[in-house]
């Protein structure tokens, strides 16, 4: 899970990680008492899950209380690449002297944490590492033995940061380490931390993404993820532990297994079809899931034929003929839905499917056959 | 031979007496499996259809032996089950549990490959192997195996399953099946194994089957290159999927132009892998090759 920047720079705090003063506002009336509270001149900043906001206009400037209530209306509501504005973070304005970038992750090809740090801060960090790779300075960390000091110091002095913010930085990167390993965090990046006219050193931007597998340890992550909006019917498919993506085409996809699944929207693409969804049911569905998907994938009006392609391992071929049989029965389908079963109890599946006909249920022996056919059915077949 | 299972493999199942461990647990057996052992705190002394409980792994393997541990306990208590294995002196190690936090198995796998006596481990999150015809152990369904010369590592469960059927349906039959996982830390990666399969004599040529995110396929290219004599055929799941979007599991996150299948597939075919378009064209070019 993403964080919000207001959240993730919270979160740093708690561990002694320096983050400006800040009030988070959803209106432009909260916003003016958060810049009254603060004091001076303010920066408003969009919180949205995805970069590119200050091009957009996200980030603005204000000199005043009623400024900050101005352009947190302007802000509100603005589209950044598909992200609505939800909310702002209202934060004290300071000089800024220099701006780097620090980043704590799991670096999964080498199965260890890598600690990054730049001088070039507040700019797109892959355009540095594709330009200008000697600015970047990468250190991995054992998981087993923690951060030490000389990590810290190698990053500092290895990225050439400034003589006057290297002291602080390099105190505050273990604090920074430290929040990434007790919130299970797989990435915290501050970009930029900046070195002030005052001298100090602080995050004045915080991308942390945590890792859900985590969450039974960190109750605090329910209460975080309440302010994340997910749409409608990718919400009805989760609360029915289905793993659901929208895309935009109108072949609806069901399948078991992220691997299966996405080999099956390839298959439907290269039979000329476009996939209206990414859908998992997971391992050991069972009817009621497999209704339940044929529920959430029909209720998308510009579906025009829909696939199932299960291979049954832990999933059971009986079952998934049972919830297609259901949801046929149950709900008013008006598209074909083509299904292709093989695995575990997958004969006794399809015997159960040949013997509930129904005229939009169509059979496919192979994955391709499937793809083809649905693709066909769409009306899709001859582009 | 084949690889990591086999018939002198002796197997402990540690989550025998749960719901899932005790149905893939007996599973693995009634498929020919040497299962020895199962190992749950607090119910030593008791049997699943005659396989004794153990109440610690060091029990477990000094009563019967065991040399392989399959793990089916819930994610907070399986890193520590993993480490238990381990100091046990267990040789394999698969864990099918899906959910472990990455800290955890950075922990756990970091210790794991730095001890003099590294053990195997698979997975997390992962559906297991399978060497047709000498042992099973996981979830991979043992009738769409057959014993044959082509080696098969996958990210993926269920596309294995698939790749498999195709591929005996051809009459192609497999050394060893291994399912390595999605999580973001695995035990083994593929290098890992196609060491493993280098090594192998019955082994003639292995199946790669990768999927978006990460570079686990772009370095198993590279070593493929430099350090390979069998053929490898590979294959990608993920061309369609959208960037930036999350499919399912942590193994399957598309970051910037790295780790899209599009690029995947170029690093494959740079070294010198044929890379099928789909899972039934993969079984018609080993076919070819073989």
């Amino acid at each position: 899970m993403d964080l919000f920047e207001y959240q993730g720079k919270e979160l740093l705090r708690k561990y002694g990680v320096p983050v400006p003063e800040g009030r988070v506002a959803s209106t432009p009336e909260e916003a003016v008492a958060a810049a009254r509270k603060l004091g001076g001149r303010v920066v408003v900043k969009a919180q949205v899950l995805i970069g590119g906001r200050g091009k957009a206009g996200g980030i603005k400037v204000a000199r005043s209380p009623e400024e900050a209530g101005e352009v947190t209306d302007q802000i509100l509501g603005m589209d950044v690449r598909g992200h609505t504005v939800k909310r702002v973070l209202v934060e004290r304005a300071g000089d800024i002297t220099d701006e780097y970038y620090c980043s704590f992750l799991v670096d999964r090809s080498e199965r260890q944490f890598l600690g990054i740090m730049s001088a070039e801060g507040g700019v797109d960090i892959e355009e540095v590492a594709a330009n200008d790779p000697e600015k970047i300075t990468r250190v991995h960390i054992d998981p087993l033995l923690g951060i030490s000091q000389f990590h810290a110091r190698e990053l500092v002095f290895g990225a050439d940061i400034d003589r006057d913010a290297r002291k602080e930085a390099i105190a505050i990167l273990p604090k920074l380490y430290d929040a990434f390993v007790s919130l299970d965090a797989s990435l915290v990046e501050v970009n930029p931390l900046v070195l002030t006219g005052e001298g100090r050193v602080m995050a004045l931007d915080a991308k942390v993404s945590v890792d859900d597998s985590a969450g039974y340890r960190h109750p605090i992550f329910d209460e975080l993820k309440t302010v994340h909006e997910v749409p409608e019917q990718e919400r009805l498919a989760k609360e029915k532990g289905l793993t659901f993506i929208k895309l935009d085409g109108d072949v609806g996809i069901i399948g078991n297994g992220a691997g299966l699944v996405m080999s099956t929207l390839d298959v439907v693409k290269a039979a000329g079809g476009d996939p209206a969804n990414f859908l998992d049911v997971g391992g050991g569905a069972g009817a009621d899931v497999l209704s339940s998907a044929l529920e959430v994938i029909t209720s998308n009006s510009e579906v025009n034929s829909v696939l199932i392609n299960i291979f049954g391992g832990i999933t059971r071929g009986d079952l998934v003929a049972e919830g297609i049989i259901d949801a046929l029965g149950r709900l008013e389908i008006k598209v074909p839905i083509v299904v292709r079963l093989d695995g575990t109890n997958a004969e006794q599946g399809r015997k159960m499917l040949a013997d509930a006909p129904h005229e939009m249920l169509v059979t496919a022996a192979t994955m391709l056959e499937g793809a083809e056919k649905a693709v066909e059915l769409a009306g899709k077949g001859g582009e | 031979m084949a690889i990591l299972i086999g018939n002198d493999t002796r197997l402990l199942v540690q989550g025998l007496t749960g719901r899932e461990g005790s149905f893939h647990g007996l599973r693995n057996k009634k498929y020919g499996t040497n299962l020895v052992a199962g190992v749950t705190p607090g119910k030593g002394g008791s049997d699943v259809e005659g396989v004794p409980i153990f109440d610690t792994v060091r029990e477990a393997t000094t009563a019967t032996g065991a040399n392989t541990s399959m793990v089916f306990v819930p994610p907070p208590v399986a890193a520590d089950a993993i480490l238990e294995s381990h100091d046990a002196g267990i040789e394999v190690i698969i864990a099918i549990t899906e959910g472990i936090p990455a800290m955890d198995m950075a922990r756990t796998v970091t210790h794991l490959r730095r001890g003099q006596r590294a053990a195997a481990l698979i997975g997390p999150n992962c559906p297991g192997v399978i060497s047709p015809g000498k042992a099973n152990v996981g979830i991979i369904p043992g009738e769409v195996c057959t014993e044959g010369p082509v080696g098969l590592v996958s990210r993926s469960g269920t596309l294995t399953y698939q790749i498999v059927y195709e591929l005996t349906q051809e009459g192609i039959g497999q050394s060893t099946c291994v399912g390595v996982g999605g999580d973001p830390i695995p035990g083994s990666d593929f290098i890992d194994v196609l060491e493993r399969f280098e090594k192998d004599d019955l082994t003639k040529l292995v199946v790669l089957v990768g999927e978006i995110g990460g570079d686990a396929e772009e370095r198993a290219a590279a070593w493929v290159k430099e350090n390979m004599r069998t053929p490898v055929v590979a294959y990608i799941a993920g061309f369609t999927a959208p960037p930036g979007k999350r499919m399912g599991h942590a193994g399957a996150i598309v970051s910037g132009s790295q780790g899209t299948a599009a690029a995947k597939k170029e690093a494959l075919e740079a070294a010198g892998i044929r890379v099928a378009t789909n899972p039934t064209e993969v079984s018609a070019i080993v076919g070819e090759l073989l």
